[in-house]
C-alpha cells in the first residue's frame, strides 16, 4: 500500500497548475521532436538540461517524462505519413503503416497508433508502480560487488546486444568510459586525462558532452546532407477508427504491451526487439496474413503498444537501480546527478516524492498525448515543412547557451565543438551514440562502485565474486557473449560434416 | 521553340501550365516544366509527388515536353538556369497571393523571375472562384 500512497502524493505533486503546465511543454515538444526525424527526445532533454539550474526538480522531470513519453507518439506519425521513422522504435511501424496510408486508411493507423500506444503506455505506467519499489527494495541490500556486476552488465549488454555491429558498439563505450575518467581521482587526487589543462580537472560537465554529442553532432551530420529531394507525405484529416479496426487492434495492443515492457526493463531490451518480436507474431496470428505488407492494422497496432510499454520499462531499472538503457534515460540520470540527487536503489527512500511525482506525470501525460495528438494529426504532419536550416540553427543556438551556462566559460564552449566533431565522426562511421553516453554516465559510478568493494575487501579481486548474485550477473554477461558465438559455431557444423 | 513553365503543385502552378499548353500549342512549341525546390525541408508541398508528375505528364501529351525536378539552393536560379540550358523564348510563371506576414519573412521566386530572366515572362494568376 505504501506505493499506492506514494503514488497518490505523486498526483497531488503533478497536478499542481505549475506542473501541470509543465507536463503540458513537456508532451508538445515531445511530440514535435518525434515527429522530426533525426531530432529525438534524448537531444531535447540534453538541450533542456540547462533549466535544471533553476527549476524545482519535480518541475523539471515532470517536463522530461512529458518528452520522453511524446517523443513515442510523435515517431509513429512520421513513420506511417512518410515512411521515415522519426525514432527507431517506430522503424516497424513504417512497415505496414506507410501501406495503410497509402491504400487511404492514414487515420486508421495513426488512430490505432496512438490509442495503442496510450493503452500500452499507462498499463506499462502500472507495472512500473507495481515493480519498480520491490526492485529497489532487494537491490538496497546489495552489496558494491554484485552493484558493480549489474552495472557492467548493463554496459555490456547496451554495447553488445543492441546495434548492429559489436565492434563499433565497444569503440563507442570505451570512448565514453575514458571521457568519463577526465579529471582529479576522487580517491588519490591524481589528475588523469587533463593533459596538463588546469580546466579539465573538475572533469567533463555531463551537459556539454550530452549536447554536443546528441545536438552538434547530429546539426553537423544534417548539415553535411542538408539538400535532399523532399519526401512524399500523405495528406491525412483527423485520426479515427471504426468498430472493424477496434476488433482487430485490442488484442495486439495487449500483446505489445506484454512483450514490450520486459524488454524495456532489461538492461539491455530497447523498443527495437519487441516491435520487431510483436510485428513477427501479428502476422502469425492475424487471420487474414495475406494482408500484411499490404496495410495490415494488428502490424501497426502491436508493434506501436510494444514500444510505449518499452519506454515504461526502461524506466523500472532508471528509477530502481540507476541503470539507464537508452539514451534518453541516460540524459534524465544526468539530470539528477545535477540535482545533486545520487541514482540508485535508495532513490525511492531518499527522494520518494520526486520519483512519484515522475510517475504520476507519466499517467497524466499519457492521457495528455491522447487528447493532443488525436485531434492534432494533420498539424503535426505540417512540422514536416520547416526548412531545416532554421531547425538546426535553433538547435545549434541553444546548444551553445546550454554548454556556456554550465559554467560560463568559453572552454565549455570549445570542448562542445570538439566532442561535437567527435558526433560527426560518429555518425559518418557507423558508431552508435548511445554506448558512448552511458559509458560517461555510468563509467564514474562503476568506478566507485568497484573501489569501494576492492576497499572492503582488502584490495583482493576474490571480493567481486564473493557475493551470488553477482555470481549469476556474471554469468549472464557470459552466456551474453557465447550465446552469439555457440550459435555461429553451431550453424558452422553441419556445413563441415 | 521551348517554353518553360516555373511549375508548383498548387493552383498558381497548374494555371502556368495550362497556359502554357495552350500557348505551346499555338506556337507548336516545346514545353519544358521546372519543378524546383530547396531540398532543405523534409517535405514540400510544392514540389511534385509522383503521382503528381504524372498528371502533369499525362496534361502534357498532347505537345513536345519535358519534366525536370532540380533541388538547389535557389529555386529561382534553377528555373533561370534551364531557360538559358534550354535556349527558351518565353518563361510562364504562376503568381500567388501572398500575406502581409508571408512578404515580410519570404522572398518571392516569382519576382525574381520577372525581374532577372532574359527572356519574356508571362505571369498567369490562378481563376478567382
Amino acid at each position: 500500500m505504501d506505493a499506492l500512497n506514494g503514488l497518490m502524493d505523486g498526483f497531488a505533486t503533478a497536478l499542481t497548475p505549475m506542473n501541470l503546465l509543465y507536463a503540458c511543454i513537456g508532451v508538445i515538444l515531445g511530440t514535435a521532436v518525434g515527429v522530426l526525424p533525426g531530432i529525438g527526445p534524448a537531444m531535447t532533454v540534453a538541450l533542456l538540461l540547462p533549466i535544471t539550474y533553476n527549476v524545482e526538480p519535480a518541475s523539471a522531470f515532470i517536463m522530461f517524462a512529458g518528452i520522453y513519453y511524446g517523443g513515442m507518439y510523435g515517431g509513429s506519425t512520421t513513420s506511417i505519413l512518410l515512411n521515415t521513422p522519426g525514432e527507431s522504435s517506430s522503424v516497424i511501424t513504417a512497415l505496414e503503416g506507410n501501406k495503410m496510408a497509402k491504400a487511404g486508411r492514414a487515420a486508421q493507423a495513426l488512430a490505432t497508433a496512438a490509442i495503442g500506444s496510450f493503452v500500452a503506455g499507462s498499463i506499462g505506467t502500472a507495472l512500473l508502480v507495481a515493480f519498480a519499489p520491490s526492485i529497489a527494495n532487494l537491490a538496497v541490500k546489495l552489496g558494491a560487488p554484485s552493484y558493480f556486476a549489474i552495472m557492467l552488465l548493463a554496459l555490456v549488454a547496451v554495447t553488445a546486444v543492441l546495434g548492429a555491429s559489436k565492434l563499433r558498439g565497444f569503440i563507442a563505450l570505451f570512448l565514453g568510459l575514458a571521457i568519463g575518467l577526465v579529471g582529479i581521482d576522487g580517491l588519490t587526487g591524481q589528475n588523469r586525462l587533463t593533459l596538463g589543462m588546469p580546466l579539465l580537472s573538475d572533469g567533463i560537465d555531463i551537459v556539454v558532452i550530452a549536447v554536443a554529442i546528441f545536438a552538434i553532432g547530429e546539426a553537423l551530420w544534417v548539415a553535411a546532407h542538408l539538400r535532399r529531394r523532399p519526401a512524399e507525405v500523405i495528406p491525412v484529416g483527423r485520426p479515427w477508427m471504426g468498430k472493424e479496426d477496434w476488433k482487430r487492434s485490442w488484442m495486439p495492443w495487449l500483446r505489445g504491451t506484454a512483450y514490450g515492457f520486459p524488454f524495456g526493463a532489461l538492461p539491455a531490451g530497447g523498443a527495437e526487439l519487441p516491435t520487431f518480436l510483436s510485428y513477427v507474431t501479428e502476422r502469425k496470428l492475424a487471420k487474414k496474413p495475406e494482408e500484411f505488407g499490404h496495410g495490415a492494422i494488428e502490424g501497426v497496432a502491436g508493434p506501436e503498444a510494444a514500444n510505449n510499454a518499452s519506454a515504461a520499462g526502461t524506466l523500472v531499472p532508471m528509477l530502481s537501480l540507476g541503470l539507464p538503457t537508452n539514451a534518453t534515460a541516460a540524459v534524465m540520470l544526468a539530470a539528477m546527478t545535477g540535482y545533486g540527487i545520487q541514482p540508485g536503489p535508495a532513490l525511492f527512500e531518499e527522494h520518494g516524492d520526486l520519483v512519484w511525482a515522475l510517475i504520476a506525470s507519466l499517467f497524466i501525460g499519457n492521457a495528455l498525448l491522447l487528447v493532443l495528438n488525436l485531434p492534432l494529426a494533420p498539424l503535426w504532419a505540417k512540422l514536416l515543412r520547416t526548412p531545416r536550416p532554421y531547425l538546426y540553427a535553433g538547435i545549434l543556438f541553444f546548444a551553445s547557451l546550454g554548454a556556456y551556462a554550465v559554467n560560463l566559460q568559453w572552454f565549455d564552449l570549445a570542448l562542445l565543438l570538439f566532442f561535437g566533431l567527435l558526433g560527426l565522426l560518429m555518425r559518418r562511421f557507423g558508431l552508435p551514440t548511445l554506448p558512448l553516453i552511458i559509458g560517461v554516465i555510468l563509467g564514474p559510478r562503476l568506478e566507485i562502485q568497484l573501489r569501494q568493494a576492492l576497499q572492503l575487501g582488502e584490495g583482493k579481486w576474490s571480493t567481486l565474486f564473493s557475493e551470488p548474485v553477482a555470481v549469476i550477473v556474471y554469468v549472464v554477461i557470459v552466456l551474453l557473449f557465447a550465446a552469439p558465438l555457440s550459435s555461429r559455431l553451431i550453424r558452422r557444423t553441419p556445413k563441415e560434416a | 521553340m521551348v517554353i518553360v513553365v516555373a511549375y508548383s503543385s498548387d493552383p498558381s502552378g497548374k494555371a502556368a501550365l495550362s497556359f502554357a499548353i495552350a500557348e505551346a500549342k499555338f506556337r507548336s512549341a516545346k514545353v519544358v516544366v521546372v519543378n524546383a525546390s530547396r531540398g532543405d525541408a523534409l517535405v514540400d508541398p510544392r514540389f511534385a509527388t509522383t503521382a503528381g508528375i504524372r498528371e502533369v505528364d499525362a496534361e502534357l501529351a498532347a505537345v513536345e515536353h519535358e519534366i525536370t525536378q532540380p533541388i538547389g539552393l535557389d529555386v529561382a536560379d534553377l528555373v533561370l538556369q534551364e531557360v538559358e540550358r534550354t535556349g527558351a523564348e518565353l518563361l510562364v510563371v504562376g503568381l500567388r497571393h501572398r500575406t502581409p506576414v508571408g512578404k515580410l519573412i519570404m522572398g518571392s521566386v516569382s519576382q525574381r523571375l520577372l525581374l532577372d530572366c532574359p527572356v519574356p515572362v508571362f505571369a498567369v494568376r490562378p481563376a478567382r472562384d
